[in-house]
């Protein structure tokens, strides 16, 4: 990474921190304690897959939520405040400002989600009293997570670029809430006919394939992620977010900014 | 040397949603400051300064035309480590202290970062902000902002300082340690360039000024220039407190202090005036010429703009 994007990545993190953002870990703990004490209490024998279902499904809430409400802000409250001015009359690229902006937003949802993941262990630690081999497949929900963090980061980003901070978390949104379901609309496409069919796949591959990431159930589950999968989501999530981003650099190249 | 250099530079705005309108913020402007010059750009609210000055940043693109600072195009950024820019009325990132804003600042500008903490604390010292270094910048008021701005502008040692008027909003002292500031810069062999519309602040610092309304160059030229070329007034004063028929039909204000009265008139009517008194038989006791202010010629090219009756400004002289 350059170092006027790691110095812009720095700073959006530390402003995440100041602003308060992860004080939302406080929300979470909160919950996860309920959660633990209550389901130690009603459940027999599921108490780990309520945990883990529970723990990650908020894991991914929270994050989302951050993802798409710190996002929208990350260009136009630089260009609201004029704070972009004084960064880009300096040697700063455009691309490096976004880069830099998605890179800090980026790192501190990994941080959050670490001590998130704390929280889901020590709740599983505490209803079951000990780890299991099968736990290992968490940590994969969880970087799956947070691969989808990146991605909703680029297209908040993107939307930021050129649209109202509103208008940005309805696109935002709306976006995780079809990604979510892009295995169905690409069944759906795939039953269609004629301009339908046409419209619908290409709708299917645009919207970013959330409902591939969701492995929560299955490791809730006990069941192993496959390997490819991991390779599989990976690769898409670097490609997609680069695409994403490559987007949101074009668009803010252009842009005058009044 | 040409410190910046404007050729030509257009920004036509495109506005509306469904129909188009455009709207044109800067007519082709042509415009040289040399390097070591205080230049101010003067011109009302919406005169297109903000514009000229986001162009040049590159914040704005131009429609045409182009513009090169230090014989560099705008898009370099080896000219962006050799500039330093104030934006009107600045906001910075408020979760930041001063101390952390100014390093945050000189890391992007490419600061050494041996000398970085050097260089904040010698700003800082020269802004007067030392004691509040440590503060978060959302607990500064609007006067320490703009100080914060200026030291923002100036951490790098550019060779071009922009301020996008750098006097807005600040109280007397603060005017005059910014004028302080921007002599020092001078001293120092910077550039600078800056827009006001406060006429005396450009009067008192600059070497040149440039004026622009409605997106149009007027004129520019060393303050003394320019006033040369507006019709001066005079100061009549006579003993008495009778204004002869002469003086009262030209419409000025005439005031009776004591045993004198007193009247300002234009140059070319000075010797109506004085024949009046004449006639009259009063005691003419003085005819002072009155010294045309910076005020003067900026009133007279807004004036001409809206009547039309005054031609425009020879641009032979402009970029010279």
């Amino acid at each position: 990474m350059n170092s006027r994007v790691f110095h812009i990545a720095t700073n959006t993190f530390r402003e995440a921190v100041r602003d308060r953002v992860l004080y939302n870990l406080i929300g979470f703990a909160l919950l996860m304690s309920a959660a633990a004490v209550l389901v130690g209490q009603i459940s027999i024998q599921i108490e780990r897959l309520v945990v883990i279902n529970l723990g990650l499904t908020a894991v991914s809430l929270f994050g989302i939520v951050i993802a798409i409400f710190i996002g929208i802000g990350l260009v136009s409250k630089e260009i609201d405040k004029r704070t972009l001015y004084t960064v880009l009359s300096r040697p700063v690229r455009r691309w490096e400002f976004i880069a830099g902006k998605f890179f800090g937003l980026s790192g501190t949802l990994v941080v959050n989600t670490f001590f998130m993941a704390i929280g889901v262990f020590a709740a599983l630690v505490y209803v079951s009293h000990h780890l299991i081999r099968s736990d290992i497949g968490v940590l994969v929900a969880l970087y799956f997570i947070v691969l989808q963090f990146i991605i909703i980061t680029a297209l908040a980003l993107l939307f930021s670029s050129f649209s109202t901070p509103i208008f940005s978390a309805i696109f935002a949104f709306w976006l995780f809430v079809i990604g979510s379901f892009a295995r169905d609309l690409r069944n759906f496409a795939a039953m269609a006919h004629g301009v339908t069919r046409w419209v619908a796949t290409g709708a299917a591959y645009l919207v970013p394939n959330f409902s591939a990431f969701n492995v929560i159930t299955q490791v809730a589950h006990g069941e192993a992620v496959p390997h490819d999968l991991i390779v599989v989501n990976t690769i898409y999530a670097v490609v997609y977010s680069m695409a994403v981003l490559s987007a949101a650099v074009l668009i803010f190249e252009r842009r005058n900014l009044k | 040397m040409r410190a910046i250099e404007i050729l030509g530079l257009e920004k036509i705005y495109s506005a509306g949603f469904w129909r188009k309108r455009s709207r044109r913020a800067l007519q082709p402007l042509n415009l040289v400051v040399q390097e070591g010059e205080i230049f101010g750009f003067l011109g009302p609210n919406g005169a297109g300064k903000t514009t000229t000055l986001k162009i040049l940043m590159g914040l704005v693109f131009p429609t045409a035309g182009t513009a090169r600072i230090l014989g560099m195009e705008l898009d370099d950024p080896a000219m962006k480590t050799q500039i330093g820019f104030l934006p009107e009325q600045p906001y910075f990132y408020d979760h930041l202290t001063a101390r952390e804003l100014l390093h945050y600042y000189g890391q992007l500008s490419g600061v050494d970062q041996k000398q970085l903490s050097r260089k904040v604390e010698a700003v800082l010292e020269q802004v007067k902000l030392s004691n509040s270094g440590n503060v978060q910048l959302r607990k500064f008021s609007k006067g320490m902002l703009q100080r914060v701005g200026i030291a923002q502008a100036i951490l790098h040692d550019p060779k071009v300082v922009f301020l996008d008027e750098p006097m807005s909003g600040l109280d007397p002292m603060g005017r005059r340690e910014v004028r302080t500031l921007i002599e020092e810069l001078k001293a120092r062999g910077k550039t600078v360039f800056f827009s006001t519309h406060i006429l005396s602040d450009a009067e008192a610092l600059c070497d040149r000024v440039g004026i622009i309304h409605q997106g149009e160059l007027r004129g520019v030229g060393a303050v003394a220039e320019l006033t040369a070329g507006v019709h001066g007034k005079v100061e009549i004063v006579w003993q008495g407190s009778t204004v002869p028929a002469g003086i009262r039909t030209m419409g000025t204000e005439c005031r009776s202090a004591g045993e004198t009265t007193r009247v300002i008139v234009p140059e070319e009517s000075q010797d109506a005036a004085l024949e009046a008194l004449r006639r009259e038989r009063l005691r003419l006791i003085s005819v002072v010429p009155v010294r045309t202010s910076l005020e003067d010629y900026f009133v007279a090219q807004l004036g001409a703009m809206k009547t039309e009756a005054i031609p425009k400004l020879s641009k032979t002289n402009m970029g010279t």
